[in-house]
Parts: C-alpha cells; sequence; structure tokens
C-alpha cells in the first residue's frame, strides 16, 4: 500500500543526506541590528530538533532563513543537502513549514485549502486524495474538511497547517512556535500529532518554542539568546549540567529560617513563589539531612517539596535571567495584532 | 496500516508545474470572488448610479447636444469600463489582505516562480472583472445598444484587456505598499482621476487644450475610446451625431486607429506586470 512517485528516473538518486540541517557561521542583519550573529549546527535525520528562547533571540529569523524566505547576511547553510541560496527551489520542495501566524485562506475550505497547497507544490494528480486523507486524518480533520476556515478555532487551524505542511511529504518540517496562542489542551493534541508524526513519516522537525515544558519533548534543543547559540544538547544533558536541585521549603518565620539556613548549611536561599527556595546538588539526600540539623529554635518547617533541575534552571544558570524576564520589556505588537484579529 | 503512508515526491520545476501554479492562483480569486455576493453587488452599484441616475438626470440638461443621442447611450462604454475597473482594483487589493493575513507566505515560500504566483493573480482579477463587465454588458438593451454577436465579442475583448491592465497595476502597487488603508487610498487618487480625465463622460475632441493634453496622457482614454468606438458602430444614428459623439481619440490631428489604442492598454499592463514581477521576485 506504501506508495512511490517516482517523476523522472534522476529523483530516486536523491538520498538521504545523513544530516538535515547543517548550518555554518549564519549571520543576519539588518542594518545595524544583527539579528542573528554566527551561529553553527547540524541537525541529524530523524531528529525532532528545537530552538529555544526568548522572544526576538533570532529564532525566527534562522527559521526563515533556513526555508529561504530570508537570505543570510553571511554564512551558509543547507536544508535536506541543498544549500538555501543557490538551490532555493530544491530546498523549498523537501521542507514543510507551519509559521507563528497563520497563513491559511479563511475564505476557502479546509480541503481547498490542501488542494492549493498541492497545486502549488505539484504533488502528482493521482496521489493528492489520498495523501489528504492521511493528513487530515492525522490531525483529525478529515470531517471538516468541507468547512470553511474561518469557522475554525485557533487550535483546528493550526492542525490544518500541520496537516497542510506535510502534504507534499517534506523531509524537514518546520514548526515556528507551533503552540503558541493556543489552551493548554490544545497544546498537549499539537504535539501529541508532533510525535506521532516522528514514528509515522521519516522526517525531521525542527521548531523553536519559548515554552520550557515543550522544550522537553525535544530529542536536542539549542537554547539561543541575542542572537547566538549559547549551548546546545538533549534537555537531559543540559539539565544535568546544572548540577542542583531545586528544594523549595514553607515555615511560619521565613526570615529567620533563611538565617537559618545560611549559618548552619551555609546556603544562600531566596523567596520565590511563596516559598523558600534554594539550590542543592542531590536534593533528595539533603531534605534528611535538613531536618537532623535543624535547630529546634527555627521556625517549623511545614512543607518540602524537591524538583529537578527544569529547563527554566538551564536557561537561568546560562543567561542569569529567566526566559520570562527576557521577554518582559519587548512587546511583540505585530503578534499580538495578529491573535487579536484571528479570533 | 498506521505506516501505509503515501510518500510524494515532489517533482523538480518545470513548465507544467508553473501553469498548475498559475491555474490555481487562478483559480483561488475565482472561488474568493464567487463567495462574495456583497462585493459583486457593491462593485455593479457605481455603474447603475453613473448609468441611469447621472445618464437620465443630465439627459435633460443635454439633449440639444446630443443630436438626439439618448446621455445613458452615450456614457455606456464609459460605464462599460468602469465595472470592470473597480473589480479588478479589488482583486489587487486582496493581495494587500494576503499579505495582512499571512496568505501570501504560504505562496511566496511554494518552489514555484513569483512570475507564475503574479501572473495568476492577473488573470484571476481580470477574469472576475470580465464576469461583472458581462453584467453590465446584458444591460445594453435598456440603453438603446442593440445586442450584437460581433460588438459582444469587441467590448469583452477590450473589458479583459482593460481588467488585466488595472489588475497588473494594482499588483505593482500592492508589493510596495502593505496595509489596506493606504492602498485604497493610492488606488483611488488614481482611478479617479483617471476616469474623469478618460472622456468616459464627455467626447474628447474640441476640449480646452490643457484637458486635451491630460486627456491623450491618461492611458484609460485609450480603453475608453475603441469601447466607445464599437458600441457605436452599432448605432443607427445621424453622422452629425456620430461626428460630435464620438470623434475618436487624434494624435496631433491624427486618428488613432482603435488596434493602436488596444496596443497602448496592453503595453502599459505588460509594463506593470513585468514591475510587479520583478518586485514580488526579489527576496527580503
Amino acid at each position: 500500500m506504501s506508495q512511490t512517485a517516482t517523476t523522472s528516473p534522476g529523483s530516486a538518486t536523491e538520498t538521504a543526506p545523513s544530516c538535515a540541517v547543517s548550518v555554518n557561521g549564519l549571520v543576519k542583519r539588518y542594518g545595524k541590528l544583527e539579528a542573528v550573529r554566527g551561529i553553527d549546527f547540524e541537525v541529524a535525520a530523524g531528529e525532532i530538533f528545537g530552538f529555544l528562547g526568548p522572544n526576538g533571540a533570532g529564532k525566527s529569523t534562522t527559521i526563515n532563513m533556513l526555508c529561504t524566505l530570508v537570505s543570510p547576511s553571511g554564512g551558509s547553510a543547507s536544508v535536506a543537502g541543498h544549500d538555501v541560496v543557490d538551490e532555493r527551489d530544491d530546498v523549498r520542495r523537501n521542507i514543510g513549514l507551519v509559521f507563528q501566524d497563520t497563513t491559511l485562506d479563511g475564505y476557502l475550505t479546509a480541503e481547498q485549502n490542501l488542494r492549493l497547497h498541492a497545486e502549488l507544490y505539484g504533488v502528482p494528480r493521482e496521489l493528492v486524495g489520498e495523501r489528504m486523507r492521511q493528513v487530515t486524518e492525522m490531525v483529525g480533520l478529515w470531517d471538516r474538511r468541507g468547512s470553511l476556515v474561518n469557522t475554525f478555532s485557533g487550535g483546528m487551524k493550526r492542525r490544518l497547517e500541520i496537516a497542510r505542511g506535510l502534504l507534499h511529504s517534506p523531509r524537514v518540517l518546520f514548526l515556528d512556535e507551533p503552540t503558541v496562542g493556543l489552551d493548554p489542551q490544545t497544546r498537549s493534541s499539537i504535539w501529541r500529532y508532533i510525535r506521532e508524526l516522528k514514528a509515522r513519516e521519516d522526517i525531521t522537525i525542527f521548531l523553536t518554542t519559548h515554552y520550557m515544558d515543550e522544550a522537553e519533548y525535544c530529542d536536542r534543543i539549542a537554547i539561543m539568546d541575542h542572537g547566538r547559540i549559547i549551548v546546545l544538547d538533549t534537555p537531559a544533558a543540559l539539565k544535568a549540567e546544572v548540577g542542583k536541585d531545586r528544594v523549595q521549603i514553607q515555615t511560619d518565620d521565613d526570615q529567620a529560617a533563611i538565617a537559618g539556613l545560611r549559618e548552619r548549611f551555609g546556603i544562600d536561599a531566596t523567596v520565590a513563589e511563596g516559598a523558600i527556595t534554594f539550590g542543592v546538588p542531590e536534593g533528595g539526600q539533603f531534605v534528611p539531612r535538613l531536618f537532623d540539623d535543624w535547630d529546634p529554635t527555627l521556625p517549623a518547617i511545614r512543607s518540602v517539596s524537591v524538583a529537578r533541575p527544569s529547563l527554566d534552571d538551564v536557561f537561568m544558570s546560562h543567561t542569569g535571567t529567566t526566559i520570562r524576564d527576557a521577554e518582559s520589556g519587548q512587546t511583540d505588537t505585530r503578534r499580538n495584532f495578529a491573535r487579536m484579529m484571528s479570533r | 496500516m498506521a505506516t501505509a503512508v503515501a510518500r510524494v515526491r515532489v517533482p523538480t520545476r518545470s513548465l507544467s508545474s508553473e501553469l498548475r501554479a498559475i491555474k490555481v492562483v487562478w483559480k483561488r480569486e475565482l472561488i474568493r470572488f464567487s463567495r462574495d455576493r456583497l462585493r459583486i453587488l457593491t462593485s455593479l452599484m457605481q455603474p447603475f448610479l453613473f448609468l441611469f441616475v447621472l445618464g437620465t438626470g443630465l439627459s435633460r440638461l443635454a439633449s440639444a447636444g446630443t443630436h438626439g443621442v439618448n446621455l445613458r447611450t452615450f456614457v455606456y462604454p464609459g460605464v462599460l469600463c468602469m465595472a470592470v475597473m473597480f473589480t479588478a482594483m479589488f482583486s489587487a487589493a486582496s493581495l494587500v489582505w494576503d499579505r495582512e493575513f499571512g496568505f501570501l507566505r504560504e505562496m511566496m515560500v511554494a518552489p514555484v516562480r513569483r512570475s507564475s504566483l503574479v501572473l495568476g493573480k492577473c488573470f484571476g482579477g481580470a477574469t472576475v472583472a470580465g464576469f461583472q463587465g458581462v453584467i453590465v454588458l446584458c444591460l445594453a438593451g435598456l440603453v438603446g445598444v442593440p445586442y450584437d454577436a460581433t460588438l459582444i465579442v469587441e467590448v469583452f475583448a477590450l473589458q479583459l484587456l482593460l481588467a488585466f491592465a488595472i489588475t497588473a497595476f494594482g499588483v505593482m502597487v500592492a508589493a510596495r505598499i502593505t496595509q489596506m488603508q493606504s492602498f485604497m487610498a493610492l488606488m483611488q487618487m488614481a482611478i479617479m482621476p483617471m476616469y474623469f480625465l478618460s472622456g468616459a463622460l464627455f467626447p474628447v475632441s474640441g476640449l480646452p487644450q490643457w484637458l486635451e493634453i491630460l486627456n491623450r496622457l491618461d492611458p484609460l482614454t485609450y480603453a475608453v475610446d475603441p469601447m466607445r468606438r464599437a458600441v457605436f458602430a452599432h448605432l443607427k444614428i445621424l453622422p452629425a451625431a456620430r461626428q460630435a459623439l464620438d470623434p475618436g481619440v487624434t494624435w496631433w490631428s491624427w486618428h488613432v486607429p482603435g488596434l493602436v489604442e488596444a496596443g497602448v492598454v496592453a503595453a502599459l499592463g505588460l509594463l506593470m506586470l513585468t514591475i510587479a514581477i520583478v518586485q514580488f521576485s526579489r527576496a527580503e
């Protein structure tokens, strides 16, 4: 039942390169502003690779260069084995794109949007129907294919865009903030599709996000800030590298308890999220010691929680700030406007 | 079963893939136009007002100067142009919406030439505007113009040509203008003077010199004039009336043939189309 449409004998020789994406010293300048300041990385075929960073870090600019919408100011990049400047068309044939803001035609039905895409990408006519069914069934929109896209919710539109991005069987699927502006339930269903996709299709997924919890789903992540890649590794390795678990305790007198922690354990603690918070290596082993050595004159500890380091902590340990703090102060008015309009 | 995925191999770019792209962009214009009944109605309103309200009202003043020809009949060719112009302009305007609502990106990143996208858009605009023109063409009987096969073919061909040129003009402007308000303001500023100067509402001979110069510089003059000639060729009227109402455009007393006039419109349309393609082909 598996079909391969080979249009010319030549295309059979297009073997999958080991590297889905390869980037060398990539730079993008807008006038004086350096949005991307020389980045290098490689993405292996079949990987889910994530770009993590605050808004304005250069993630979208990088994606735009990789998908040939923006020409680089310096360096080079190849996608699916083709150079993004010299072999622009070959890159375009091999990638699927889901942008931050919707790029569907709301006045057409879901099916018409997909057919339009199939025509633009030259999908062989005899395959369009079957392929369309597969991708819409995957995202659960087959039954709604005849509805106008304007009647869809934000989550449905995003699912349709993912389906459309897959319609021409791209080798690399780019997802630029695929879950931004969606409710938590829809976000998790989008992720279910993404993981399912990786299992079903021979595809590399390249995504950007500024949600820490989503970055956990990636095989590897690159943390980007101010146009540079700060660190790149698997989420587990990055978190292990932080080395400290986060311990939070609640007492009746936080100030006295913080002073006690400093005296007895030499730990600098602060109050965060309504609890005394500090980092220690091997938090699970620290807690029994905490109770053994806790001076009875200190306020009683009412509760304890220990958390493994999160990617938030990773980001913080490399940049000295949290993603949320890095984002505040810059309002992305254009996107807010688009979100407002799509409601 | 879950692994039975039809893999699509996107073919390399070829003439047939470009033709498919042109066709699908063209088709999208048609689908959108057919959905938008309100737009069909509103763009018909202006021609109706000019033809039946202005035409009827003014005819009470102008009956002496028209040698017995109804003023409605006289302005009819101009109204045929008007019907096409506004629809074509709105078609081009949708490109600005496409940019604002993101759909333009979907097209821009496709593995096809930008020229195919621009061509599809212009053909689409010309087709829907041509359809609008046909509706006004159907009114011929009401203003005393006979239904004649050659007349209909001639007028329709001219309408398509004009619609194509206006869409190309709009697309050229839309390549640069990213906001709807600015686009509409600019188009109004271009279209209204063009329409008034074109001779759609007055005969083009014996004008004051300043007006004659502006009229001859106005590209729309060369769409209205052949349209009027086509219509008047099928009217049974006195030679004096023909002389007064359908004098034809002259360049230094040389009567410009209709084919040359159509050629002027076509050449300008192609020029603007080329500029539009060049502008859309530039990457960021």
